[in-house]
């Protein structure tokens, strides 16, 4: 199920501004690669092109080449709403649909695929889903229960069933821990590590104890002043990139001395 | 609440601690100012209740002779009041006709409204909907005379050979059982143009509960591999349910009370009819009112009051109802 990502000279635009430049770098499968970087530095704006959720910002629009095992995510022909479908996401801040139930949560992809689901498969993906976010033994006996009436670290876990439900090749997670208390993120934390078995995992994080934790691959992304694009300065194995990096500005930036 | 109760909850006080209210009198002065703007505000608020039920004293009081009269007194005195008849049986076809006008219009109009204002809040370019958007506030602004000229003069011989068409096809079935009326001067007719004169205050509600839709639930839905339809569906229109029926219920509340246009297209009939493309079948109370009221003598204009004390409580039951609609699902809302 997990893909390999290649990202290739991509330059991101808000109109006519270049919000990032040149990225290249690759995300391997069944790994949790981190991105971080101080405020503003495009990680999060590089995060949305791998599954082209940028798009919905107007004006938004990339050049370079974004390969899912080799096949482009912006060649011709290619729908955003497939790769979204191959690429889910988990956002900021919880945002399970309000007006649906738990268990209506967690199919909600799936029905958008307009697959017929029997009642029972339904019951059985519902399960399997939140089991693979560790929410089944919270929530199976209020499946019906809005998912509003949720924790926000059971909401956040709940959009992670959701995501996985639809079977993505990669996950996406834009600072999932941001909006959560302490127990909660130790929580998707340990979910993380359980489902890079199965997904390419890729996440934004400002925590650099949590892309230390969690992550195989970290980048490094830095701005260099406002009305500059973001860069990517380093990647490579989390613990080189901890211990031993090779620029001087990340070195900085996770040493504390800036950011 | 008094002026010296009120400082002892000061917003952003430590919840709890217990303060001797002189002190807090001291930390947070009630001024003048301040005083006078929340009695300002009161009474502002009181007045729609003392307005409501002023109204509604004046309608039961005026009403009172004709509630109490029987049938037969009421025949003799009124011209236009039928013969072996009573108030109720008098008002029951008026209240059909009301209602039925109203529920054609919204019929007509809610789908179209939802519609347009998705286009305006989720499909059209910016630019695009600004303009729209000024234009269906615009055509809310139109008065109601002026529909009601615009349906009999300009929409009706347009839509007589619809209606010839609709009878013959689909006549079968009861609603539309010809023979059709020509001129159209039929409850159809009339649903017609109250649907246009409903559409812009629904499509405005709308548009707005639309726009207010939130990006984090969008973005979940896009997020999904949903295309924008799906999206909509998902995340706008779950979203904006009740904002929906409220805007519906306003348009219905408009569309009941509906005088001129009404007046002007329809000929009157009081009959419980679902007959859509006959004439002389229905009247509504606001139509039937401005009708008789230039001629009516004291007991018939206690009658004619009456009819208006029923439109007053259809009016209420119907807002109640969308209230308990949207009450009911209220977890699910996204309010919480």
């Amino acid at each position: 199920m997990a893909k390999r990502i290649d990202v290739k000279d991509l330059n991101i635009y808000y109109g006519d501004f270049l919000a990032v430049a040149e990225v290249g770098m690759a995300v391997e499968p069944r790994s949790v690669t981190a991105f971080i970087g101080p405020s503003g530095c495009g990680k999060s704006t590089f995060l949305r092109t791998l599954n082209r959720m940028h798009e919905v910002i107007p004006g938004a629009r990339v050049e370079g080449t974004v390969a899912m095992d080799g096949v482009d995510l912006y060649g011709d022909g290619v729908d955003p709403v497939a790769v979204r479908r191959n690429v889910g996401m988990v956002f900021q801040r919880p945002n399970p649909f309000p007006t649906m139930s738990i268990a209506e949560n967690v199919l909600a992809g799936v029905r958008l695929n307009n697959r017929k689901i029997s009642k029972g498969d339904a019951n059985d993906l519902v399960e399997s889903a939140l089991q693979g976010a560790n929410l089944w033994k919270e929530v199976k006996d209020r499946l019906a229960r809005p998912g509003s009436s949720l924790s926000g670290g059971q909401q956040q876990r709940l959009c992670i069933a959701r995501a996985i439900a639809v079977k993505p090749q990669v996950l996406l997670m834009d600072e999932p821990c941001s909006a959560l208390d302490p127990i909660s993120t130790l929580a998707i934390e340990d979910l993380i590590a359980e489902l890079k078995n199965d997904y390419t995992i890729v996440i934004v994080t400002h925590n650099m104890q949590q892309a230390a934790r969690v992550s195989d691959r970290t980048a490094f992304f830095n701005i260099a002043g406002t009305g500059m694009p973001g860069r990517l300065i380093e990647v490579g194995p989390t613990g080189t990139m901890f211990s031993a990096p090779t620029q001087r500005a990340t070195e900085d930036y996770i040493s504390g001395r800036f950011g | 609440m008094t002026t010296t109760t009120s400082p002892t909850a000061p917003v952003g006080s430590p919840g709890g601690a217990p303060q001797p209210p002189r002190s807090a009198r001291r930390r947070w002065p009630e001024g003048r100012a301040t005083r006078a703007f929340r009695w300002l505000a009161t009474g502002a608020g009181a007045l729609i209740l003392v307005v409501l039920a002023a109204v509604a004293l004046f309608l039961i009081v005026r009403a009172w002779p004709a509630l109490t009269a029987d049938g037969a007194t009421l025949g003799e005195d009124i011209s236009w009041f039928p013969d072996d008849s009573s108030l109720l049986r008098f008002v029951g076809p008026l209240v059909f006709g009301t209602l039925l006008a109203a529920v054609l219009a919204l019929l007509i109009a809610t789908p179209i409204s939802i519609g347009i204002a998705l286009f305006i809040s989720h499909y059209a370019p910016r630019r695009l909907a600004n303009g729209l958007g000024y234009v269906i506030d615009l055509l809310a602004a139109i008065p109601s005379v002026v529909y009601g000229l615009w349906g009999a003069i300009w929409l009706a011989p347009r839509l007589s050979p619809v209606w010839q068409w609709l009878s013959e096809t689909l006549g079968f079935i009861p609603l539309f059982a010809g023979p059709a009326a020509d001129p159209p001067r039929v409850i159809l007719t009339v649903g017609v143009v109250l649907a246009a004169m409903i559409l812009p205050i629904i499509t405005a509600v709308c548009r707005e509960v639309f726009l207010q839709a939130p990006r984090l639930h969008e973005e979940a839905a896009l997020a999904l591999g949903a295309t924008r339809w799906e999206m909509i569906r998902m995340a706008v229109l779950p979203f904006g349910r009740s904002g929906i029926v409220s805007a519906a219920m306003l348009g219905l509340g408009r569309a009941l009370g509906e005088t001129m246009a009404v007046l002007m297209i329809l000929s009157p009939g009081a009959l419980y009819s679902f007959n859509l493309l006959q004439a002389g079948q229905h009247q509504t109370i606001a139509a039937n009112i401005a009708l008789q009221f230039p001629e009516a003598d004291p007991t018939g204009v206690s009658v004619l009051i009456a009819t208006g004390l029923a439109l007053f409580v259809i009016t209420l039951a119907v807002n109640m109802a969308a209230r308990a609609i949207v009450a009911r699902r209220k977890e699910f809302s996204g309010a919480n």
